[in-house]
Formats: structure tokens, sequence, C-alpha cells
């Protein structure tokens, strides 16, 4: 299965769209139905999931009903098999809701969890999870950050054990999304504990009810309420040798290269959130006046969305740049690292400014820029660090 | 049954429309388009009965230019047969409407829903116009339909109430926005819609004069709205009323 399809910005040019070059008729058609949802189904529903601490499970099953749980999957299991740039486009729109945490269960689900298995997994194991996947009869988490190991992947201390059929896992996960809720997890354990870190981890499908699998805590956070976070905990926890995911001991590397695609889709959730926050602003300040005459009137205000925007569209740019190269197959890694970095900081500029203009009205719980301006703050700390994704950057710098 | 379901790529409903400085129009560079939503009413009701068994074949026809294919995929996205494209820039209501006289013709159709009207130019004409250069009965402004053995049943909202009227098919249907709430296009199915098939004509295969006819002298944003006032008592409102909005 190739994940890969072919996306040639500069051949057939009957099917380009006006809006890009790397947008085709079906993309647009997506992007619209997408759009459509999120302003119908979420948008006017969401206030009452950020409360309830989580995203009802009859949308998710909605949205799989519709194919935006499968994008990139095999036909054979449900899936569309289209490209990257299709779940940029999912990622983009959803962070139009203005909830980061509708829209962080969604993508953890299609685009840092299951690409696990559908990268990994073998024939069995595709059939035994993908179709429910897919149609979004189970929800899946992604368990690899520890509390004392996040970027640090190989600094992990969950390990499983080997015995007869079995692996045994213990240890403590930490900051999981969909943790409380999900019905399948992808472990990340250590299976050898006598070579580098590296080179001795493995992925592990764990299924909610196993026994001496629990969750330990829901998770407060600042921000994403609408998005159960947890810590788990695995005591003696037998797992089948079946429920192995890719090949033993190479669990870093599969992680390594999710990351790129978790990467990816966190900056189009940025460039999203920005947008609607720009729109949002720019809704106020026109209306808003202040000594006389709208807020836009002042050059101070309106130039700094201007510039803002301008920083939003050319980001977005490198976004489906990025996506484009991936879907070509071609490495972008030093890409994918600077859309991670450049746009969870930039979705934070966004926001300052623009709670900024919405004056004291932003400052209420009652404004959808304070709620995304909690919800950007961990743009720039999960799914990698800025920190941690510039030296990617610099590493590939070529000095 | 086959059904012809035309469909107008028209400026986004979401979309802030502009006049262009030059008063010659609304200036179109660079602005989301889609389907004119009162058409994906109509692909709605036609796929219904489609999926009903009353009817075999849904055929989405578009009059624009190239792009307008991609409002006829979004019709095939949720559950027209197939396309046709009629290649011809800013048709006026009578010229689209002898065009689709001319497709309902080389197709056999016996039944064409369509929008009631576009949201671009909202003529409001072209079911009309068709129903009388083909001969055919017509219900308008349908908010409820139902196809029977060589008649269809339509029911519409007029002020008081419903009126049912009963046609004879062939006939022609133009849709209100009560008759049904369109479905999303599923991904699996903007996938297939690929591979439906979509052919494209000109006017002049079709044998039509599709030169316009009309001229527009200017186009001008509509007024803006000024600040409300306060008045004190209902004489006050009366006196302003007559004397400054001269409406009673």
């Amino acid at each position: 299965m190739d994940i890969h399809n072919s996306n040639n910005p500069s051949g057939d040019s009957a099917s380009i769209s006006a809006d890009g070059p790397y947008f085709r008729e079906e993309h647009q058609m997506f992007r619209d139905q997408l759009r459509r949802f999120v302003d119908e189904e979420i948008k006017p529903n969401a206030e009452a999931w950020e409360e309830d601490g989580l995203t009802p499970r009859s949308v998710l099953r909605r949205m799989g009903e519709l194919g935006f749980l499968g994008i990139r999957y095999s036909e054979a299991y449900g899936g569309s098999a289209m490209d990257t740039v299709a779940s940029a486009i999912l990622a983009e729109e959803l962070g139009k809701s203005t909830f980061g945490g509708f829209a962080i269960t969604v993508l953890v689900h299609t685009d840092m969890a299951s690409p696990h298995l559908h990268n990994f997994g073998t024939e069995a194991q595709l059939q035994r999870w993908m179709p429910d996947l897919i149609a979004g009869r189970k929800i899946c988490a992604v368990a690899v950050t520890e509390p004392d190991a996040g970027s640090d992947v190989a600094a992990i201390r969950t390990h499983a054990k080997r015995d007869g059929d079995d692996f045994v896992l213990n240890g403590t996960k930490m900051f999981i999304t969909n943790g409380v809720h999900a019905d399948l997890y992808f472990v990340a354990a250590k299976t050898d504990s006598t070579v580098k870190g590296t080179r001795g981890i493995s992925i592990f499908a764990v299924e909610k009810g196993t026994p001496g699998f629990s969750v330990g805590r829901a998770l407060k956070k600042q921000g994403w309420l609408s998005s159960d976070t947890a810590e788990l905990i695995f005591d003696d926890c037998r797992v089948p040798v079946a429920n192995l995911i890719g090949a033993e001991n190479r669990g870093f590397y599969s992680i390594m290269r999710n990351f790129q695609n978790e990467r990816l889709v966190l900056g189009a959730q940025c460039i999203g959130e920005s947008q609607a926050a720009i729109a949002l602003t720019l809704d106020w300040v026109t209306q808003r006046k202040a000594f006389g005459a709208p807020l836009w009137e002042k050059q101070a205000i309106r130039q700094r969305l201007a510039m803002l925007s301008a920083r939003v569209e050319a980001a977005r740019q490198l976004v489906y740049h990025s996506a484009w190269l991936d879907a070509q197959g071609r490495d972008c890694v030093k890409e994918v690292s600077m859309v991670k970095a450049l746009c969870g900081e930039l979705v934070n500029d966004v926001m300052y400014d623009c709670q900024q203009f919405h004056g004291g009205m932003g400052y209420l719980r009652e404004s959808a820029i304070e709620r995304m301006v909690r919800d950007a703050r961990v743009q720039s700390i999960g799914g990698g660090a800025t920190e941690v994704m510039l030296e990617e950057i610099a590493k590939r710098m070529g000095k | 049954m086959r059904v012809l379901v035309p469909v107008k790529r028209v400026i986004d409903y979401n979309v802030k429309i502009r006049v262009k400085p030059d008063g010659s129009g609304v200036d179109m560079a660079n602005v989301k388009m889609s389907m004119n939503p009162f058409d994906e009413i109509a692909i709605e009701e036609a796929v219904r009965l489609k999926e009903k068994g009353q009817i075999t074949e849904v055929i989405a026809v578009s009059v624009g230019p190239a792009q307008a294919q991609e409002t006829i995929r979004t019709a095939l996205a949720i559950g027209a047969d197939r396309g046709i494209l009629v290649t011809q820039e800013g048709a006026e209501p009578l010229a689209v409407a002898k065009l689709l006289k001319a497709l309902v013709e080389k197709e056999g159709a016996e039944l064409v829903i369509l929008g009631k009207q576009a949201i671009d130019d909202d003529s409001n004409q072209t079911g009309q116009m068709l129903a009388a250069l083909l001969g055919w009965g017509q219900a308008t402004f349908a908010s409820k339909v139902e196809l029977g053995d060589g008649k269809i049943t339509v029911t519409r909202e007029v002020d008081g109430g419903l009126e049912t009227d009963e046609l004879k098919l062939p006939a022609i249907v133009t849709t209100d926005l009560r008759l049904n709430e369109p479905r999303y296009a599923s991904l699996p199915n903007i996938m297939k819609a690929k591979k439906k098939q979509l052919d494209t004509v000109s006017a002049a295969d079709l044998g039509v004069d599709a030169t316009p006819r009309l001229k527009t002298l200017k186009v001008v944003e509509p007024p803006k709205r000024g600040a409300g006032v306060k008045v004190a008592s209902v004489q006050e409102l009366v006196d302003k009323l007559k004397n400054e909005a001269k409406v009673i």
C-alpha cells in the first residue's frame, strides 16, 4: 500500500485548481465538504464539548461515515487513497473551527496514531482494526511520551518483556491525547534495554480493557478542553505477540517517520487557526469604535493585521509545499521541521495580537479568541517543541 | 426515466462581494466559487428519486466556463450519474433555457428539476422559460415533490398556506429552499465522481445562438445602511414615516 499518490502540480493543467498548484479538483471538493461540516456540525455545538472535556463519539462516527477519517488509507478498508495534501486540508479546515480540542481529537486519530498501523501493520492487523478506525467506530491514541521523555523518545522507560506468546508491559505514559476515551492505543515500549535507546523500542497495539492497562487520571490543561488527555498506566499488562506493530526493536524509526506527518498536520492546523483568528479580529475591529471611528481606521492596527496575514499566507505556502513534497515521496524532514517551528510560533504571535485588538472582550471566556489563545499555546510545545525543530533544521543547513 | 438537473457555478454564498470600481460588474478575481445552493437542493431531490427507484438516471448539466466542470463533479459526488458541460460563458436565462431544451430533446429527459433562481443574478427565469419553450407544465418553488405514475405532485409554499399542484409528465419543477437538506458528499463519493462520465458540448453543437441580448449599464453597491434613531412617541414615528421616509 502506498500512501504517496501521484500529485503533479505542473502536469495536467485542466485539473489544477485556481487556488494553487497543489490542489486538484477533488481537494477543493473535499475542502468544501469539510468547511460545511465544520460550520454546521462543529461551531454551533463545540462550546458544550469544551465543558464536557471531550468531543462526542457520535461526531467522530459521523466524520467516519463521510470518509473524513480515512483520507489516505486503502479503499479496501473504506479509505479514499488520497494524498498528504488532503491531510493538510483536513487539518487546516479543522483548525478553522476555532476549537483546537476538537481538531486535535480528530487529528491524533487520523494522522498521529492510526498511521502506525497503516504504515507498519501486517495484513491481518490491518484487517482487524483498519475498517473500524476509518469508520470512526473505534478511536485510537498514540502513547510514546512519558513523564521523563518527550521529544527525546530514546529515553522512554516503559518496557515490554517477552513471556511465551505475550509481551508484558510495565510503565507510565503521559500527556496522551484521546487517552481517556480511545479504544485502541499504539504504545511505545523498550524491548531491548541492552542496546542504545534508539535501537530497542517496539510498538504495540493495546486495546482498552486489556488487564493491567488503566487510565491513571484525566489531565487538566490550559487549552484544548474538548480533547481528553490522560496519564496511562501499564502494570504487568499482557499483550499478545500478534499485537506487535512493525518489526521488533525498530519502533524508534517508525515513531520518527510518523512524527513527520504529525508535525505537518499540526502546522496546517496552526494555519487554519491563524486564518480564523484574523477573520474574527477583522470583523471585530471594523465594527468596534474607539475615539469616534472603527479600530480599523487606526493604521497601527490594520497594518499589524496586514503583516500577520502576509506571514500566515507565506507559512501556508510552506505547509502545502511540504505536503506536496511528501506526496511525491521526497525527503522533507527539513521542510517539515521548518513548518512545525514556524507555524507553532506564528499561531501564538497571531493570537497575541488578535486578543490585543479584541480589547477587554478578548479576555472574556465567552469570546472565541480567548479560547483560541489558550489552544494555540501548546502548538509550539507539543509534537516537537520549537527548540527541537530548530535543531533539526540547523543539522540540515549543511555547515 | 431520465431527469436533467442544471447546476450553476456562482460566487460562494459566504463571499462578501465587491463591485468593480468602474461599475461594469462584480469583482470575480480570486473569488471562491460554488454550486448555486438552490441547484444543490435540485440535485439532492433528483438523487433521492433515483434512490427510491422512481427514476433511472440523473444528468447534471452546467452552462458556463471550463471551471464549471468542478460544479458538475460536485453534483456527481452527491449522486448524479453523469454530467454535461455546455461551454458558454455569460449565458443569459433565455439562452440557458434554449440550451437546456436542446439537451432535454437530445437526452430524452422527461423531468427537469432546477433551482428556482441563482444567487448571483437572482433572475428566477430559466425554469419558466424552459417550460414555455418545451410546452411542458411547470411547478415552481417546490417544497415537496412526489413522483407518481405519469404525473408529479408538487407542494408549493404560497402566501397563507400550501398549494398542491398535480402535473402530467413531462414537466418542469423548480426548487425552494425548504424542499430538502442536501447531503454531504462523502470523500469516497468525491473520488468515485472522478470516474463518472462528463461530456462537453458547445452552444453551436446544440444549434443554439447564445449571444447576449441584454446590456448591463451600471452595477452599484447597495446603499449603506444608516444609523437608526429612537423616537419618543408613536406620533413622532408616524410623522417620520410620513414626511421623512415617505412610506405611508
